[in-house]
């Protein structure tokens, strides 16, 4: 699935983008009294998703919120019909982090919603070098699936998802 | 002999040989064996060869370079003979011209006359001024800032070592000065590290060392103020600081005005903060210097001469507040204000009237100059100041405002008298305002507002004893005029905000014996004589406060209990309250039947605080025992109407003897206990355990000395725990919430480690269908799993598999928090869960609440790292 490239950085190498534009941080999702009655449904939503998408950049250790490789207008969910589709966006066209980003990205997802939903995550049309083929890899099942057997990416998928410690 | 003689003949040859290059080795050789032994040469032998080098100097000039090095090892011996360092300089600045010398000859030269003033001082003052002159020969045209730093040193010395300057003052100023102000860029990677600030306090501390050279100085100064370079400038004021400091008033008089010239216009037309505060330092010395002055008879006093010019130049800008010189003006004014007492008299003497007057128009200019004066000099203008900083609180101007607080709490020691005055003509006397009908409402209520900022300026200000002392008094006159009646117009929030203005003078007062004094003998005995005297209005007070009869509109007076409380329970445990026997009882009285809660509250309250502090004994325990027997019954009846009253009292002296250890606390506790399956009272019952468990603010605490045994949480806990599980388990459904929440009060005050004993109930509690139940048990378990016991550990399985139960509950969210909790456990022990507990979070991934979702998806992201590469 990934390029040897991709796994290069847990070895400390050279930063690709070792001086991001850094975004800010939307404030914390504000409690409506809706939200505490117990009767009221609460469909989930897109801002949902996007704050459950709080990952932390392989290579910066800031989230992928604040690098605005994640926005919240290209998360689009439909509850009812069960689908999440996510549009992440490199912070630079040949960043060979992308396809663990994206990985990332749907690991997340998959651990965080229920089954029923099906999962679409895609780099944001013309952002990147490699797009078309970083999205194929992305959207291959068996593949996902043949990459988190791999214990060392398994690991770098892990340390994007821990909490950060701050 | 000299220990190299031998090597001094064989060299004979060369040092007499014909071809001065020859010679010139020779003498080097030798200087630089005696750089080596000077130590060890002997008066005799520094003689000869002092005599020998002296010799030397007349003869080629390329000779000249050892010479002068033997001369300086020379020079550092300790038995040179005396007159030879005299002879020695004579020959030197005779034979030798300094300046046509290398650099390092130069520097030779200098070091010389540093070691020669060193150790040999008197001889050198014995040259006269000879010396001065040969020196200023020597360093005339000196280039190189390493040899100028050692040149200034030698002038320095020169000057503060008091060697005669005779006729060469203006000879030994020039040569210095013409370095004056020092223009040195440090080549880049210098490797000597001379900086140009090196240089500059070098040279100043030359030039500022005596007042002989005022004359040549100043007008140096004033001509090198007019150049445009900003470093100079800087360097010119800051020198003429340090040398005002040294001056005299006669040293200045012919230069004031040029001196004040300049000075205005770098502050008038100032280019930089830094010129501008350096020119307002140079003229707080200027004017320092003026003061300090000892006049003759017929000398003029030089600083009003000066302050006259200040004055005529500054004092019109305050006028005219649209101009832009109001600030350097009135920042010059504060200068010189801030020098001396005289100058500040004589400024405030001029400006004050002008600036009271305009004060309406630039307040924040006047509020603020005068905060760098000193007292007396307010004499004067006590009313005016004083109606100024009080109109400035009262406008709306926030800036302004804060000028006015900073002033008043600067000049806080001087006005306080002319504000207690103040205060009392302006809140006390009876307002022309009130009695006339016409004002306006609004115009009284800006006056409300006025007296209420002049209180809360007087509680600012009272930080000093001496200060409380003058202020408390005129807090409690208000207070007492308040409730007196002879006055009217003081509304409820003025003597509120007196009481408070009192309790914030009382805590940020410094706490001295004067202050303690001033509390004990004036302040107490007012406020509990007034606070008595309000509730009284003539009745007797022992009726006020303890009304025989219940009647509806007693609780005005009965809450006054309040005060006793206050009073006797922070009494130490010595004093004895007299007639405590008849107090307790009217206590008990109170608290058993008044129907008002802070009366029988504080009721209760103040006879436990008195029985905790009660001798052991027998009319202890007896007085105990009736207590509690009455307490009881009327607890026991479900149908009297006084039962939490009873119940108030019961818990409060509950506390006061589970405080001291008494062992007939259990009685009361007991009650307590099985008060948790009251219909009524239970729930009030559950809350009171944490009233036993928490410190008290006001009494029953070590801060009014009561008796309070340590670690009486854990013995309480530890005597009771069982009483709890085992009245848990046998309460009936609808009850086991109090019991739990009264566990959650315990278990919240107590040390981790207790809580182990508890485990088991918490984990049989969870079983409990009650969701009440279940939800104080999952709060009570959060904290608990933080840092989990080695006990729950054991107990891993069935707390994991009752938390699950619950997560679909209506407990799901506080069931979940533990569940997240429970993944910072030590991993081998959670691991074999890992499958179970991610299979059954997947369900509340998907619940309707996003709440619960949330808290999942926390939990569940927790989970999967576990075990997992990368993960934890």
């Amino acid at each position: 699935l990934v390029s040897s490239g991709g796994l290069k950085m847990s070895g400390g190498t050279r930063l690709e983008n070792a001086n991001p534009v850094i975004f800010q941080r939307s404030g914390e999702r504000l409690l409506t009294a809706s939200e505490e009655d117990e009767d009221v449904h609460d469909p989930i939503d897109d801002r949902e998703i996007f704050d459950i998408l709080s990952i932390n950049d392989p290579e910066h250790p800031l989230s992928l919120e604040e690098l605005n490789v994640v926005e919240q207008v290209r998360v689009k969910v439909n509850d009812a019909e069960s689908t999440v589709g996510v549009e992440f966006t490199p912070t630079i066209p040949h960043c060979s982090m992308a396809t663990l980003i994206g990985l990332s990205i749907k690991v997340k997802l998959l651990r965080s919603l229920p089954d029923r939903f099906k999962i679409d995550v895609h780099i944001t049309p013309g952002t990147h070098a490699s797009e078309e083929a970083v999205n194929k890899q992305l959207a291959d099942k068996e593949r996902v699936a043949a990459a988190l057997e791999n214990s060392s990416l398994l690991e770098v998928v892990n340390q994007c998802l821990s909490t950060r410690n701050i | 002999m000299f220990p190299s003689a031998f090597f001094f003949l064989d060299r004979r040859l060369s040092l007499t040989s014909s071809q001065p290059h020859t010679r010139a080795r020779g003498v080097q050789l030798l200087s630089e064996v005696l750089h080596e032994c000077y130590g060890n040469l002997t008066e005799r032998e520094v003689e000869v060869l002092i005599a020998f080098y002296e010799n030397r100097l007349k003869d080629h000039y390329i000779i000249t370079p050892p010479v002068l090095q033997g001369l300086r090892a020379l020079t550092k011996c300790t038995v040179l003979p005396p007159g030879s360092a005299v002879s020695m300089l004579r020959s030197l600045f005779q034979d030798v011209h300094v300046q046509s010398l290398m650099l390092t000859e130069r520097s030779c030269v200098y070091n010389m006359l540093i070691n020669l003033m060193e150790t040999r001082e008197a001889e050198l003052k014995g040259l006269g001024a000879d010396f001065v002159f040969g020196f200023v020969q020597s360093m005339d045209g000196e280039r190189d800032p390493r040899n100028l730093l050692l040149a200034f040193q030698i002038a320095k010395n020169i000057i503060h070592r008091g060697y005669d300057l005779g006729k060469f003052t203006e000879e030994l100023f020039e040569v210095t000065s013409c370095y004056f102000p020092i223009d040195f860029t440090p080549p880049a990677n210098d490797p000597h590290g001379i900086t140009k600030e090196e240089l500059i306090e070098a040279l100043r501390a030359v030039l500022s060392g005596t007042p002989k050279f005022a004359e040549f100085l100043l007008p140096l100064i004033i001509e090198k103020l007019d150049s445009d370079v900003q470093s100079a400038k800087l360097d010119s004021l800051q020198t003429l600081t340090a040398c005002l400091s040294q001056y005299e008033h006669k040293d200045v008089a012919e230069f004031l005005e040029g001196l004040w010239t300049s000075l205005r216009r770098e502050v008038f037309q100032t280019s930089s903060e830094r010129i501008e505060s350096a020119g307002l330092a140079a003229l707080t010395t200027l004017t320092s210097c003026l003061s300090r002055s000892v006049l003759n008879s017929d000398s003029e006093d030089s600083l009003s001469t000066f302050l006259d010019l200040v004055l005529k130049d500054c004092k019109h800008h305050l006028c005219e507040p649209d101009l832009k010189l109001v600030w350097p003006s009135a920042k010059l004014l504060q200068a010189a204000c801030s020098a001396s007492n005289r100058a500040s008299h004589i400024i405030t003497a001029a400006v004050m009237p002008s600036l009271i007057d305009q004060c309406t128009v630039i307040p924040p200019v006047c509020l603020s100059r005068p905060s760098t004066l000193e007292e007396s000099v307010f004499s004067a203008f006590r009313e005016s100041l004083c109606s100024m900083v009080f109109s400035a609180l009262s406008e709306t101007n926030s800036s302004l405002q804060i000028t006015a607080t900073s002033m008043l709490t600067s000049l806080a020691p001087v006005i306080l008298i002319i504000m207690t005055n103040l205060f009392l003509s302006s809140l006390l006397c009876s307002e022309p305002m009130d009695q006339d009908n016409n004002r306006v409402a609004s115009e009284q209520y800006s006056h409300h507002a006025v007296r209420q900022r002049c209180l809360s300026a007087l509680a600012a200000v009272s930080t000093q004893p001496s200060i409380v002392r003058e202020s408390t008094p005129v807090l409690l006159e208000v207070l007492s005029s308040a409730h007196t009646g002879n006055l009217v117009g003081f509304s409820v929030e003025e003597v509120v905000l007196a009481c408070r203005s009192l309790q914030r003078i009382a805590e940020q007062v410094q706490d001295t014996e004067e202050t303690g004094q001033c509390f004990h003998e004036v302040i107490i005995p007012r406020l509990l004589s007034l606070a008595l005297q309000a509730a009284l209005q003539g009745k007797s007070w022992k009726h006020v406060m303890f009304p025989q009869k219940q009647q509806g509109d007693s609780w005005s007076q009965s809450q006054m209990v309040c005060l006793l409380m206050g009073c006797v329970c922070s009494l130490p445990r010595s004093v004895e309250v007299p007639q405590i026997d008849q107090l307790l009882s009217q206590l008990e009285e109170m608290s058993c039947t008044c129907s008002h809660p802070l009366s029988y509250t504080s009721a209760a309250k103040c006879f436990a605080g008195l029985v905790n502090k009660r001798s052991q004994g027998d009319s202890l325990d007896s007085l105990i025992q009736r207590t509690t027997k009455r307490v009881c019954s009327e607890l026991d009846s479900t149908s009297s109407p006084v039962r939490t009253q009873a119940f108030t009292l019961m818990i409060w002296v509950a506390k006061a003897l589970l405080l001291r250890y008494h062992p007939l606390s259990t009685a009361l506790t007991d009650k307590l206990f099985s008060l948790l399956g009251d219909a009524d009272l239970g729930a009030m019952a559950a809350d009171g355990f944490s009233l036993l468990m928490s410190d008290s603010a006001d009494v029953l605490n070590r801060g009014c000395h009561a008796d309070v045994r340590i670690m009486y949480r854990q013995r309480f806990f530890s005597e009771n725990s069982a009483k709890l599980v085992q009245g848990f388990n046998a309460a009936p459904q609808e009850k086991k919430p109090n019991y739990l929440k009264a566990l959650s009060n315990i278990v919240n005050k107590l040390p981790k480690q207790e809580t182990v004993l508890l485990l088991s109930l918490l984990l049989e509690a969870l079983l409990c269908p009650d969701q009440g139940v279940q939800l104080s048990t999952l709060s009570c378990l959060e904290p608990v799993l933080i840092n989990p016991p080695p006990a729950l550990i054991q107990q891993l399985e069935a707390l994991v598999s009752r938390l699950l139960a619950l997560i679909c509950s209506s407990v799901r969210i506080a069931s979940l928090r533990c569940i997240h909790a429970l993944s910072r456990f030590p991993e081998h022990e959670i691991l074999p869960f890992r499958a179970r507990v991610l299979r059954a979070l997947a369900r509340p991934l998907d619940d309707k609440k996003r709440l619960v979702r949330s808290e999942a998806v926390q939990a569940r992201g927790e989970w999967f790292l576990l075990g997992s590469p990368g993960g934890r």
